[in-house]
């Protein structure tokens, strides 16, 4: 067995849960607060690769970034960047189709705090930044740790984005999900099964750490 | 000085509702605001603190404007030199008490205020424990010390007692009283608790659906039932038992129980957990020292 995909898969979803972390909680607190009206359009559109055949994301990522593509064309032009069949294609396609994942825990971890926290926060002089940083997030780290978990394991699971915007190049975006599919297709299912108990195990301590943290198991080191 | 006029179109449970206050006070005074709940008590506070903005009106502050229709002025909640004590307390969880305190702190103030006032309300020995393992009446003192460590012009005190059971009200009213003298704070209390308003406050003002009914000295508004009467107490109907024709009524007052009598039809009007005024008019009572 070629450990690389493995390794390729881990660097994937560390980049993009870092990623996926700093995007969804100003996302977050922003759902969880806003009035607009348009609120739940944004809302559907977070939510939307909870539903949508990943396929259907990384065909659309392929048609915009593949270089005959308009955004594609702009950064081949400009930048000589091409993003698709490339680790930063994967990046950006797992950063979309993870990003539920990460924001709803987050999201619902705003929204269950008390408003008087904030408001409390702001008569005492403090700015909505300094709020969110040392009243809020600190507040809701079994969401922080939720989000961050799920986007992890979600990352390192997927596979139709990836197959469609990476495909398949050894080191390059060959991830573990998609080589267990090429190694079944080639009928070597002995290397197909040691990927799959690899990620079987890897999803099974990541969610296990998840459950044990939120039903404050290991809450006391938490802290 | 502060005065403030507020005008705001509330939308409460029962419908919108006007609200429309005028309101001015000394500096040292501490004032009550008294009225049923959804009369718009909270709201008052909250326009005063900047958390919620009125339609129309003005706050000034010792000729400071916070908020000014006219001139569209609004200074943000953190620019108000206010203290907030809320009456779900808002202390963050995740801080000891200690740190909720400094928390407050302006950028570079000396920390000894911090030992102060947490001296004022004794709360030394639990400096280090966290919101969630204290009582509601701890809490409550670490709030108030919290609300004091920024020295603000104007407290505001959003029922901050109604949680707590009589005997930490009591203690608690005592911590109030010692901080807005000893601050030389202007404070403005919300409660429906008569006897709490008459303990503290130097003037009330009763308000139901937005609007101002009366103000004036907590006893003459209190009092106001026109009975000639020498002495009269408020406190709640804890027990009503018949005896023969007549019914005994167990009134609590302060920590005592007084039993008053009365006919049947009186009694009918009343319930356990009733708010009343025992007044006596027609006997001299003993005088003792003590």
């Amino acid at each position: 067995m070629n450990w690389g995909p493995i390794i390729l898969t881990i660097q994937l979803a560390f980049v993009v849960t870092i990623i996926l972390f700093v995007i969804s909680i100003p996302l977050a607190y922003w759902l969880a607060h806003t009035k607009r009206k348009f609120k739940p359009i944004i809302e559907t559109l977070v939510s939307m690769p909870l539903v949508l055949p990943p396929t259907v994301i990384g065909f659309y990522l392929l048609v915009i970034f593949s270089p005959t593509g308009w955004l594609g064309g702009w950064l081949q032009d400009v930048f000589h960047f091409q993003l698709v069949f490339s680790f930063g294609g994967l990046v950006i396609g797992s950063v979309i189709y993870s990003l539920p994942f990460m924001v709803h825990p987050i999201q619902a971890g705003f929204a269950n705090l008390p408003k008087g926290l904030t408001e409390a926060s702001f008569v005492l002089g403090k700015s909505r930044f300094t709020t969110l940083v040392k009243v809020l997030l600190p507040n809701i780290k079994p969401s922080l740790l939720t989000g961050i978990v799920l986007a992890f394991a979600h990352t390192v699971g997927e596979f139709g984005v990836v197959l469609m915007i990476g495909g398949n190049i050894p080191d390059k975006t060959r991830v573990a999900s998609i080589a267990i599919y090429d190694e079944v297709e080639a009928l070597n299912y002995g290397v197909a099964n040691a990927y799959s108990i690899v990620l079987f195990l890897l999803a099974f301590f990541i969610l296990l750490t998840v459950y044990l943290v939120n039903g404050r198991y290991i809450r006391k080191f938490w802290r | 000085m502060i005065e403030f006029t507020l005008h705001k179109l509330l939308h409460a449970a029962e419908g919108e509702m006007h609200l429309e206050v005028d309101i001015s006070l000394e500096r040292g005074q501490l004032i009550t605001i008294f009225g049923p709940s959804g009369a718009g008590k909270t709201s008052i506070l909250r326009m005063l603190s900047g958390l919620m903005k009125p339609d129309k009106g003005q706050i000034v502050i010792d000729g400071q404007t916070w908020y000014s229709s006219n001139t569209k002025q609004h200074i943000r909640t953190q620019d108000r030199s206010i203290g907030y004590l809320f009456q779900d307390y808002a202390l963050f969880p995740n801080m000891t008490v200690r740190e909720n305190l400094e928390y407050a702190m302006f950028k570079g103030q000396d920390k000894k205020g911090i030992d102060e006032l947490i001296d004022i309300v004794e709360l030394s020995n639990l400096q280090d424990r966290i919101p969630d393992t204290l009582s509601g009446g701890q809490k409550q003192r670490v709030a108030l010390a919290r609300t004091l460590v920024r020295n603000p012009k104007l407290l505001l005190l959003d029922e901050p007692l109604s949680a707590l059971d009589f005997q930490m009200r009591s203690k608690l009213q005592q911590y109030i009283l010692e901080v807005h003298k000893r601050f030389g704070l202007t404070t403005i209390l919300v409660s429906h608790d008569i006897s709490e308003i008459i303990r503290l406050s130097d003037l009330v003002f009763e308000i139901d659906q937005g609007k101002i009914l009366r103000s004036g000295k907590p006893i003459e508004i209190f009092s106001e039932k026109k009975l000639t009467n020498k002495f009269q107490f408020t406190g709640d109907i804890v027990h009503i038992e018949p005896a023969e024709t007549i019914f005994i009524v167990s009134v609590l007052i302060g920590r005592s129980i007084i039993k008053v009598i009365a006919s049947g039809s009186e009694a009918k009007e009343f319930q356990v957990g009733d708010k009343v005024l025992v007044a006596s008019k027609s006997f001299n009572p003993l005088i003792r020292k003590i």
